[in-house]
């Protein structure tokens, strides 16, 4: 009875303490995605390229497909360029951009300057489609499954390492559950 | 006298005009002030998710202006404020708020305060019941209450 005394604050101040411990590792700047596991944000907006020319999320159904929100005023959409273009190389999924709150002239420049590693560019100037998508930090990225339902989202540069581990394994895992199905 | 009463009177006067200039959103969305009121009241509610220690009122950020468009717009259209709630938090989630709502998960969170102080007066009626108990004993046992 005596040693319980003694065991219980123990045990409380080693189960505070550990999640405190967890909680130096996390980003206290990440804002977990209602999104996942629901169906995506419908769009159509323009074309960046050709304004004529609409861009709409249903044409995209029936297949896996990503989005990355990015801009030229974005310091981190610089940073992860690169990778984007090495992963638009491999053919996996087509990739989406959301060219947020830009100009379009700068967008255009940008991607003939750097690459373009893009499918189609959809041009949300005035940012509502980015809301819709719960963006609040550009360069973000989500992926999308063939049945229109959001996977994952990563929210900071794209990089190799990101895109092995954690959109190739759900890119090849929804594409086997729809094949399954047909 | 009545200069120092005139200086207070300046100063108070500069003071509420100041309030205005620092305000971020110094234009009347609505001309209704009814519904001025619920706009600004909505904005002081919702987290601005750039720069997350604002609300939506306090910042300048272009996602803070972009969302106090769609409040406004949202007013405008007949919208009442919890749908406009429900609107954002659909989109960023329940961190949108600045006030929390109570969910299964944050339960606990919640009732914290309420179980801490049960908890506490369990063990603060035990302590006093076992010393009222040991001093009753105590001209007869000394060592009780020893181990």
């Amino acid at each position: 009875m005596l040693k319980l005394k003694f065991i219980v604050p123990l045990l409380l101040f080693a189960a505070l303490g550990a999640f405190l411990f967890v909680g130096l590792y996390r980003d206290p700047s990440y804002v977990p995605s209602p999104l996942i596991g629901k169906p995506a944000p419908e769009f159509t907006l323009p074309s960046l390229q050709d304004p004529n020319y609409p861009v709409s999320s249903k044409e995209l159904l029936g297949q896996p497909w990503v989005l990355n929100v990015w801009g030229t005023w974005c310091g981190g959409c610089r940073t992860e360029h690169d990778t984007l273009l090495a992963i638009a190389r491999t053919r996996a999924v087509p990739i989406v951009g959301l060219n947020w709150k830009d100009d379009n002239g700068a967008a255009q420049q940008w991607l003939s300057q750097l690459g373009n590693p893009y499918s189609v560019v959809a041009e949300d100037r005035e940012g509502r489609t980015a809301i819709d998508w719960g963006v609040y930090g550009a360069p973000e990225t989500f992926l999308i499954g063939p049945d229109g339902v959001v996977l994952f989202k990563h929210i900071a540069p794209m990089t190799m390492e990101v895109w092995n581990q954690e959109f190739l394994p759900r890119i090849e895992q929804a594409r086997a559950a729809t094949g399954s199905k047909t | 006298m009545t200069n120092s009463f005139l200086r207070a009177c300046l100063l108070a006067c500069l003071l509420a005009v100041c309030g205005r200039a620092l305000a971020i959103d110094t234009e009347a969305a609505f001309d209704d002030p009814v519904l001025q009121h619920r706009y600004e009241a909505i904005n002081r509610e919702l987290r601005c998710l750039v720069c997350q220690n604002q609300t939506i009122a306090d910042s300048n950020a272009t996602l803070a202006q972009d969302l106090r468009r769609e409040v406004r717009e949202m007013i405008a259209a007949g919208s009442t404020d919890d749908e406009i709630r429900d609107f954002m938090i659909e989109r960023y989630g329940d961190f949108v708020l600045y006030r929390p709502r109570m969910t299964a998960q944050n339960f606990l969170l919640w009732s914290a305060p309420v179980l801490l102080l049960l908890g506490g007066a369990v063990v603060v009626v035990r302590v006093v019941r076992k010393r009222a108990l040991d001093t009753d004993l105590e001209p007869d046992r000394p060592e009780a209450g020893q181990s």
